[in-house]
């Protein structure tokens, strides 16, 4: 598509989230909107329209705007992508489209080299992709395996697109106390566990 | 007003002279204060059992309830025959929308009720056998699994008579009707398993459940009455005789509906809470045939050679009601 | 209060403030977030009084419905696609009976094949039943054309009927202002039948009426339905007064002042659609849009004059008239007053397929250099539509057309766009 068949949009930022059902993967997307919200933007979040058991693989989108957003369409090339289940990477082409400097959280205990992705994902901007445990989070804070705070998390530290405080005032706004409190709790594990490894990674390429 | 404490009995008939009963004894339709809730002038067939048994079923119902009734009617005969425009023959509020959604809005006016806080405004939803126990069947039994605050009663002409006497499932087998006709080797109807809808309603669970026929007034009254002492969905089967599809004089439509009754083809009942209260006795067992053979729909099984296989076979099915809901009990006891 | 959630959850907000008293629900996606939470409030005490009633059919709940609006109370339901068909005959009834019922239909297809995602097929199947029909752009449009359904029901004793999207709206999060208690109870005054079943002063409703009064009854139903194009734009002005935005009125414009290519269209794509647009004008492209929020009654002089200096017109409809064509650009060229081979009718989006702006804006590109065909399926796969008519050339027994399509595409659900 050429640029000025997109109309005047550049301030538009685009995810998508990636994941199975029962994950909280549209939940997630939401979260995103209400989160945006909060800090005073336009935000638009929208699941991938299906009867999906759980299980099923199963795609969220949400937009974020300072200005009203009138989009309809399926985000087809998102500026940043959240996959909540690595075992689609093989399944679903979920690197569709992405903006070559977009961002990438991947849920996984694995390294990019161990998900044969590490040639691939070459071809990014490598402090803008990360990995982060987050089932692991989510089962030691919540005690479910859904790992979707904690996602939405290392997604505001990788991109800074959204604060902490703004995504776990979302987490608030959805749950009830004890089960936002978990949610909260995995979030900031995760914030501060990307953060840390941002930093880490800069010192790495300043040496 | 006085009265004559006189017993006194016509001969030949089982009927009471209501003018010499105590007054709680006498039928509402004596009473010159009924409602006539279905007025004079409609356009019903000369001796129709359906304007007879909505006749006596709604005044009933409105005695029963301060006047404080509202009806929902399916299509059919009933409400053809009492709309025609710009006339009416309901004296009550009442609405006809469609043929098998009567339960469904009888539900919505009840809830309508229960919102505004008027209890006291009782909702009567009535069809005929074609909107009961087929077309408004998912809408009635919908309206007794919720329990909603509604009497259904169906009269059950055992067809499609509005539309020129077709089969509904109600009919009973070897019955002639225009998509039955018994031609060649067929008499008429084929033997289904048959769709007895008091015992469907019973298994429902719902607080009232009963049967009646038009030829016993004080009976079909004291149902209604009955009825409107409970809260929840109710539930009367009124058989109702219909000279034109059932092909009897118009004159004989008590008759017909009472040897329904003493043959044990349509059992008279009475339940409450899915249990079984109260039967009506046969009070001299007949033969089918007695009930078969006045009914021109019946007419094929009478040729020559009659069908005694099918006549026999109908009256397995007496046999068999007799049977199962006791109707000749305490007769038998005495025997 | 502005407020970032579901469209689902701002209808069903925007149904409680209008204090509906017997709400009927039965479960088909993609209506089922309404009465879900709508549920909740009456079970909750939020919504007082209020009858919500789990019904056994879209059939029940539209009958349910009617008996409760008959005895005088304001009721409400929901549905979408295979429902709003089931329902049908009794939506045609409520119509007929003249009963102020406001149903939100979740714009879904219509099967076989079976598919529950967004077009138009179920809304516009019933176009001709009577019923009002609004259609909404952005949730914030749902919300509102709700609370002005039930006074544009109420005041003309006919049912309204609001589409909006399925999931398209009806799941997706966005920003809405949600008004007050105070602010509904301005804009939409208790409920006032013109017909109640009530023992006090009986009547009857629904009797059989012949040949010598239908035609009668039927033109009091179509006059009585044009009232709406008066009153609408009519209410726009007191609307904005009490909820602080503008919101009703039949059409929308959007740069038209100039078009020389108008688009036509009806619900959320409106909003792509407004985007390519922007974007054909950077380039220095004269076109605009041309938004049906009411399609019944259809606003014909509105239409009219919105189209009037337009040199060609571009209906997008996510429907299909089968053996025709279009349905909302068959309205549309009655009311055009150029030559209706002008009016180019773009089926798009069925059975959920995706309007993007890519596909978009090479289609209006065709239209605008006059290249566009008189009938054109947006993004249409045509070949596998050749070699599904290929292989029932070469076979009888070619099998299901569904599962032939979907054998050769190899794949299900798997495609992002």
């Amino acid at each position: 598509m050429s640029a000025l068949a997109q109309g005047d949009r550049s301030g538009m930022f685009q995810i998508r989230i990636h994941g199975r059902g029962g994950q909280g993967v549209v939940t997630a997307a939401e979260l995103l909107s209400v989160a945006a919200f909060r800090e005073g933007r336009h935000a638009q979040a929208f699941p991938s329209f299906g009867s999906e058991r759980t299980g099923a693989p199963v795609v969220a989108f949400c937009r974020i705007d300072d200005r009203p957003i009138r989009l309809r369409e399926p985000i087809m090339a998102p500026d940043a992508l959240i996959i909540q289940d690595p075992t689609l990477l093989h399944q679903v082409d979920v690197f569709s489209g992405l903006v070559p400097d977009g961002y990438v959280v991947i849920n996984t205990t694995r390294s990019f080299e161990e998900l044969g992705l590490s040639e691939f994902l070459a071809r990014f901007r490598r402090e803008r992709i990360c990995t982060l445990a987050a089932t692991e989070l989510a089962l030691k804070h919540i005690g479910r395996a859904v790992p979707n705070a904690a996602l939405l998390a290392g997604f505001a530290a990788v991109s800074g697109r959204i604060s902490l405080e703004s995504v776990n005032a979302a987490i608030r706004d959805r749950f009830p106390l004890k089960i936002a409190d978990a949610n909260v709790a995995a979030a900031t594990e995760a914030y501060n566990y990307v953060t840390q490894e941002m930093r880490e990674a800069a010192h790495a390429q300043a040496d | 007003m006085t009265y004559q404490p006189i017993r006194f009995y016509q001969t030949g008939t089982f009927t009471v002279g209501n003018r010499l009963l105590p007054d709680d004894q006498r039928s509402v339709q004596a009473n010159m204060r009924r409602t006539n809730s279905l007025n004079s002038g409609h356009r019903a067939c000369q001796g129709c059992g359906e304007a007879l048994g909505a006749r006596y079923a709604i005044d009933a119902a409105m005695e029963a309830t301060n006047r404080q009734l509202v009806a929902a009617n399916a299509t059919g005969c009933l409400e053809v025959f009492s709309t025609p425009y710009p006339e009416t023959s309901w004296q009550i509020p009442w609405i006809h929308s469609l043929f098998g959604n009567a339960a469904a809005v009888a539900t919505g006016i009840a809830a309508a009720m229960r919102v505004k806080g008027r209890d006291d405004v009782r909702v009567v939803a009535q069809g005929g056998d074609g909107g009961t126990n087929d077309i408004g069947f998912g809408c009635l039994s919908g309206m007794f699994e919720r329990n909603d605050d509604v009497l259904y009663i169906c009269y059950d002409n055992e067809g499609y008579m509005n539309t020129g006497v077709q089969r509904s499932s109600a009919t009973p087998p070897a019955a002639r009707t225009n998509t039955t006709m018994p031609l060649g080797e067929s008499a008429g109807n084929r033997f289904g398993q048959g769709k007895y809808l008091p015992a469907i309603a019973m298994a429902h669970d719902i607080p009232y459940v009963a049967t009646a026929t038009v030829a016993e007034l004080h009976d079909l009254e004291a149902k209604v009455r009955r009825a409107m002492e409970f809260r929840g969905a109710r539930y009367i089967h009124i058989l109702v005789p219909c000279p034109l599809g059932w092909g009897h004089g118009s004159a004989e439509t008590i008759k017909i509906a009472r040897l329904a009754k003493e043959t044990g083809l349509f059992p008279v009942l009475e339940a409450e809470g899915g249990k079984l209260t109260n039967v009506s006795k046969i009070k001299k067992k007949l033969p089918v045939e007695e009930y078969l053979r006045p009914q021109q729909r019946f007419a094929h099984l009478f040729r020559d050679p009659p069908r005694r296989d099918v006549i026999d076979r109908i009256q397995q099915m007496a046999d068999r009601n007799i049977l199962r809901y006791r109707l000749l009990e305490d007769v038998e006891r005495r025997a | 209060m502005l407020k970032q959630t579901e469209g689902s959850a701002a209808v069903a907000e925007a149904v409680a403030l209008c204090r509906p008293e017997v709400i009927c629900a039965y479960p088909i996606s993609p209506q089922t977030h309404i009465v879900e939470a709508l549920g909740r409030m009456v079970t909750a005490g939020r919504l007082a009084p209020c009858e919500f009633i789990n019904v056994e059919s879209e059939f029940a709940a539209m009958s349910v419905a009617i008996g409760a609006s008959a005895a005088g109370v304001r009721a409400y339901t929901a549905t979408a696609s295979q429902g709003l068909l089931f329902m049908a005959e009794a939506v045609y009834n409520a119509a007929g009976l003249g009963l102020p019922i406001v149903m939100t239909v979740a714009n879904r297809a219509i099967g076989a094949p079976i598919n529950i995602w967004n077009d138009h097929s179920d809304a516009l199947s019933q176009r001709d039943c009577g019923w009002i029909q609004l259609f909404a752009e952005d949730n914030q449009e749902a919300l509102d054309l709700h609370i002005q359904a039930f006074r544009l029901a109420e005041e003309l004793s006919l049912p309204v009927m609001v589409c909006m999207d399925g999931y398209i709206l009806t799941h997706a999060y966005e920003q809405v202002d949600l008004p007050t208690q105070e602010q509904v109870d301005a804009y939409l005054p208790p409920y006032e039948p013109r017909q109640v079943l009530d023992p006090a002063s009986p009547i009857s409703i629904g009797a059989m009426v012949g040949p010598e009064a239908f035609m009668e009854v039927r033109y009091l139903a179509h006059a009585k339905q044009k009232q709406a194009l008066e009153l609408m734009p009519s209410w726009t002005d007191e609307f904005k007064r009490i909820f602080g935005r503008e919101s009703g009125g039949l059409t929308h414009t959007y740069r038209i002042e100039d078009a020389d290519t108008v688009v036509v269209a009806l619900g959320s794509v409106l909003g792509t659609i407004k985007d390519t647009i922007d974007g054909m004008r950077e380039q220095g492209v004269r076109i605009g849009a041309l938004g049906i929020t009411c399609f019944r009654p259809w606003p014909t002089v509105a239409v009219r004059r919105a189209l009037a200096d337009a040199k060609r017109i571009v209906v997008l409809e996510k429907s299909l008239a089968v053996g025709l064509g279009g349905i909302v650009s068959n309205n549309v060229a009655a009311s055009y007053a150029g030559s209706p081979d002008l009016v180019h009718t773009v089926i798009a989006g069925l059975g959920g397929r995706a309007i993007t702006r890519a596909s978009l804006h090479q289609m209006f590109g065709q239209a605008v250099e006059g290249r566009l065909e008189p009938v054109t399926f947006l993004d249409l796969d045509h070949a596998a539509v050749e070699r599904v008519l290929a292989r029932e050339r070469e076979q009888r027994r070619s099998g299901p057309i569904a599962e032939s399509i979907l054998r050769d595409l190899g794949v299900v659900g798997a495609r992002i766009g």
